[in-house]
């Protein structure tokens, strides 16, 4: 991720363009429709799930925005698209991001994978995915994406973790349905499946 | 008994969908031509539109059309409280006035900020009271209350009655409603110990995960509507009358639900699916309508608020001998709901009192939509009176796990007032089960331990909810590959109990699970009608459906194999997937060879004939439709007897700090007595999820409301704060009784509701412990009243207001 755009330097970016100003205007802004007089569209590359994918960026759009309604990526889900829940969360080189709060344009140089990356090619599952199967970790599972992300983001960084570790490392997905003890179950049978 | 799949842990087809993104929710789905529409919705809490003035928007290039209020209700709205489509008379910020649709969102943005709307602002009130108070703001057109088959009506209480309630006395107007059974001034007369005082219980988001989007489009007559919903087939025959279609002509498609606990399973809490589907009429283009989360906030709905009284006397010996109980229900700007009336049922039902009344007035304000929501009444009840149990168990000496020993419902009881029978009731071994697994005695010796500025504070709760009905329809079918097809019309919101009933119907074949398919997720595969999955209900309800559709099919195979083999029906079982004599099973056949003989056969073997005579008219349509295409068992659920219930038991230890009110959960147990167990992982769910919203409802959720302006403050996640994973235990326990209940085919129960209860009910008597037995009369008890009650300051609120910060 782009250490110089924080959350808060986006969200102020947005607000100064005036797509944000108003409650209906927040999808607005998030789909990236709006287009300044006199900029230039640009095709920009996006390393996505291993691939390169070519696509037309609007300079407001999100990343999840991108994935969603120009990649066909509809594994990515927005929840609430401000940040808040976490079902958007995707990896940006290994680091769980939100992609309802990062512009596409600054992740030309990331290296992103959303939850349709994790099988292999033979079609095994990630063994998080694996693991929150057995567990049935997912009720609704509409935050069951972000989940998978954040815990493979987890796994990456910390192959064994405790469960107190992974309950941290998880808190920034909300889970309305309040499978959260489920989810917990699922990544420490992942630690068990990596090995 | 041993069972071959109740009881059994299994992977639910839908689960691997979900952990890939693979599941379609409705805003995945794209069509060809597919346009999209954006609302305009009401800045202002209480106004009535004057005019619309949208030429300028209508002469963009790029946009398709509108949709009001007008075009929708061409005779007028109903004048009701309920939820609308679009208004001309909004009586709650967000809440839709009109739609515009066009070629991309920003077009429909743009061209809704060029839509000139005339409002006539009108008085608005944001709390019941004061709404009651003589010259209070009436939150509807027509007044402060809707009468059910009489409309509108003003409802005023004097400036004394209003201002006594505040200060905590017993409310002295005439109610609006009034239950009672016993003698409740003798009950009183029999007790040793009264508490007595008001409390609050704040309205809160339903919040979703999923917003409520929807596309539609229409094809060779026929309307597909791609939605969320709790109620698959419910649904469905619900919103066809919504939106003016017929049954036959609508498909709702519908594989997965982003959540949905009670405003998303009937049709009248989403009439809002009505727009893209009358917009695609109008233009002649599919239609998605993304809703965003503040828009999700005004039409998903909330939990209605409750402002008190109570008084509750016990015996000596600790049985609750009265429970006096004046409710005022904030009814929100829309809807409205049940929920005082069911927390004096599940006072009754719980406590088994001698004598209990129950009074209530509902009061609109203009705020967010009321409905139903995961154990309306039963649940906000819970962490009022638990703590009122304990304080009586420290006044007479009992130990709080025996005062709930001593009141505990058990089988052979009634509860209610309408003193209806259990169908069973195993909450005695409930109790001993939790305790026991919890270590509720060895954990007395800790009770209020200090450690520095925190303290130790142990709880234990109940949970009830009614978990159980009847009179839905089943169908099953079988081709000649001999496969068993469930037709589920239960909808898919995360129970997986679309998959836990159709086990019923396998047990009773004996089909290996591998040979069953769920036909599922989109109402053009001829699906049954079922009830809505609200309620707890599920499982009951719809074993007994498709157990009765298999039993259905099992009697059409016996009877098949004595036509071809010889010999009477009853001379025949199953076993492997045949059908074969008992005497000599070599003599027999492949369910497959039964399937294709069926076929052959015709009539009631395929559904073309001899169909159960009061099959419900959407049940009927399915039937018809697959009507020789199968094999084909099919029934019709009769009324079951008694009320089955749904209970749990919870017990709680926090480490509550008294320098900054917050509280950490260190142990926690939710124990379900719900009938025999069809899916332990399923239940587990159901546990710990429960146990999450029990902590939001005691500790973080509530409605905020700008009292300057009427504009909600709570509209996303944080501010009516959902609990996250640092908001519970790192590990929650549960178990289950697993007693079989006597109504139920398979003995099963639902539940999903008293799950949240008793462990809220566990909570909020673990912060009362932790206090010295302190009783707030509140849901949520915020780190702020816990402060300032340790401060001694008092709190910066009006008593017994909704919709701020106390209430």
């Amino acid at each position: 991720m782009n250490p110089q755009l924080t959350r808060r330097r986006f969200i102020k970016g947005v607000i100064a363009s005036g797509a944000a100003a108003t409650t209906t205007g927040a999808w607005y802004s998030a789909t990236g429709q709006d287009r300044p007089s006199g900029f230039v569209e640009r095709l920009i590359r996006l390393n996505v799930n291993g691939q390169t994918r070519s696509v037309d960026v609007e300079p407001q759009e999100t990343l999840a925005s991108t994935l969603r309604y120009k990649l066909g990526l509809t594994g990515t889900k927005l929840g609430c698209n401000r940040g808040e829940c976490g079902a958007c969360t995707v990896l940006v080189d290994d680091t769980p991001t939100y992609a309802c709060s990062v512009l596409t344009h600054s992740m030309k140089k990331g290296r992103i994978e959303t939850v349709e990356g994790l099988e292999s090619a033979n079609g095994d599952l990630h063994p998080v995915q694996q693991a929150f199967v057995e567990e049935l970790s997912p009720q609704c599972g509409y935050c069951t994406p972000g989940q998978v992300m954040s815990a493979v983001g987890l796994l990456r960084a910390n192959p064994n973790p405790t469960r107190e570790e992974a309950r941290l490392a998880m808190a920034g997905n909300i889970c309305r349905c309040g499978s959260y003890d489920s989810y917990l179950d699922g990544v420490m049978r992942a630690t068990e499946l990596i090995g | 008994m041993a069972y071959m799949h109740i009881g059994k842990d299994f992977t639910p087809p839908d689960v691997p969908g979900k952990v890939t993104g693979r599941i379609k929710y409705a805003e995945d789905y794209t069509r060809e031509g597919m346009v999209y529409a954006r609302l305009l919705t009401s800045p202002i809490p209480h106004a009535r539109v004057v005019d619309i003035d949208a030429a300028e928007a209508l002469a963009m290039e790029g946009v398709l059309g509108m949709l009001t209020a007008d075009d929708v209700y061409p005779d007028g709205e109903p004048q009701s409280t309920g939820l609308k489509m679009l208004t001309n008379e909004p009586t709650l910020v967000g809440e839709p006035i009109l739609a515009v649709a066009a070629v991309d969102e920003k077009t429909a943005e743009t061209a809704i900020s060029r839509i000139s709307v005339t409002f006539e602002r009108l008085p608005f009130v944001l709390d019941p009271l004061d709404s009651l108070q003589p010259s209070g703001a009436d939150a509807y057109n027509g007044g402060n209350t809707f009468v059910f088959r009489q409309g509108f009506a003003v409802e005023k209480w004097s400036a004394d009655q209003v201002a006594s309630f505040r200060a905590g006395n017993e409310p002295t107007a005439e109610p609006q409603q009034t239950v009672a059974y016993g003698d409740l001034e003798a009950a009183f007369g029999e007790s040793s110990y009264v508490y007595e005082g008001t409390f609050t219980n704040a309205g809160y988001p339903h919040h979703s995960m999923e917003p409520r989007s929807a596309l539609a489009y229409w094809e060779d007559g026929k309307l597909y509507l791609h939605g969320g919903s709790q109620s698959l087939t419910a649904f469905a025959d619900g919103i066809a009358g919504v939106i003016g279609v017929p049954k036959e002509d609508l498909v709702f498609v519908n594989a997965a639900t982003g959540g949905g606990f009670g405003q998303r399973a009937r049709a009248g809490s989403i009439p809002i699916y009505g727009v893209p589907a009358k917009l695609s009429q109008k233009i002649n283009r599919p239609v998605m309508m993304r809703i965003t989360r503040e828009e999700e906030f005004t039409i998903g709905g909330a939990r209605q608020g409750l402002t008190g009284w109570l008084k509750v006397g016990f015996k000596p010996d600790g049985v609750m001998a009265a429970c006096d109980l004046w409710m005022v229900s904030d009814n929100g700007g829309k809807g409205g709901g049940a929920d005082a009336y069911s927390a004096a049922d599940c006072v009754s039902v719980l406590y088994q009192a001698d004598a209990v009344r129950f009074r209530g007035t509902a009061i609109g304000t203009n705020t967010a939509h009321r409905g139903a929501q995961r154990g309306p009444g039963q649940n906000q009840i819970a962490p009022i009176i638990s703590p009122i149990l304990d304080a009586a168990a420290d006044e007479l000496g009992i130990s709080r796990f025996d005062i709930r020993k001593i009141n505990t419902p058990m089988t052979g009881d009634v509860g209610g007032p309408q003193r209806t029978p259990f169908t069973s009731a195993y909450m005695p071994e409930a109790l001993e089960l939790a305790a026991e697994q919890f270590g509720w005695e060895e954990r007395q010796s800790r009770r209020r331990q200090t450690n520095g500025s925190k303290v130790i504070g142990l709880g234990i709760g109940q949970g009830y909810h009614n978990a159980g009905r009847s009179g839905m329809d089943g169908i099953v079918m079988m081709s000649p590959d001999g496969r068993l097809k469930v037709h589920n019309g239960v909808g898919n919101l995360g129970t997986y109990s679309y998959a836990s009933t159709s086990r019923a119907a396998a047990e009773v074949l004996k089909m290996p699970w591998e040979r069953v398919d769920i036909i599922t997720g989109r109402t053009d595969l001829h699906l049954p009608i079922t009830s809505p999955q609200d309620g707890s209900n599920s499982i009951f309800t719809n074993t007994r459906t498709f157990y009765g559709a298999a039993q259905d099919m099992l009697a059409k195979m016996k009877e098949i194999a004595a036509i071809d083999l010889g010999g009477a029906a009853d001379d025949y079982d199953i076993s492997n997937e045949r059908v074969h004599q008992i005497a000599n099973e070599s003599i027999g056949m492949t369910f497959g060879q039964v399937a294709s003989r069926a076929i052959e056969l015709g009539g009631k073997y395929t559904g073309s004939a001899d169909l159960p005579e009061e099959l419900a008219e959407w049940t009927q349509i399915s039937v018809s439709r697959l009507a020789g295409t199968g094999f084909m068992g099919v029934f019709h659920d009769s009324v079951h007897e008694g009320n089955p219930p749904g209970f749990t038991v919870s017990c709680v230890e926090i480490e509550l700090d008294k320098e900054t009110g917050k509280y950490e959960i260190l142990d926690l147990i939710n124990v379900a007595e719900s009938g025999t167990i069809m899916h332990p992982k399923g239940m587990e769910n159901q546990l710990v999820g429960g146990a999450v919203w029990g902590i939001g409802l005691s500790g973080y959720e509530r409605h905020l409301y700008d009292p300057q302006n009427g504009m909600p403050a709570s509209t996303g996640y944080w501010q009516s704060k959902v609990p996250t994973y640092l908001d519970t235990p790192v590990k929650i326990q549960t178990g289950w009784v697993d007693l079989p209940d006597p109504e139920n085919p398979v003995g099963a129960r639902g539940v999903g509701e008293p799950a949240q209860g008793s462990v809220s009910a566990a909570l909020t008597a673990a912060i009362t412990d932790a206090l010295d037995g302190h009783i707030f009369g509140a849901s949520p008890i915020t780190a702020d009243m816990i402060i300032n009650h340790i401060a001694g300051t008092s709190e910066n609120s009006v008593p017994l207001a909704q919709n701020n910060f106390r209430g």
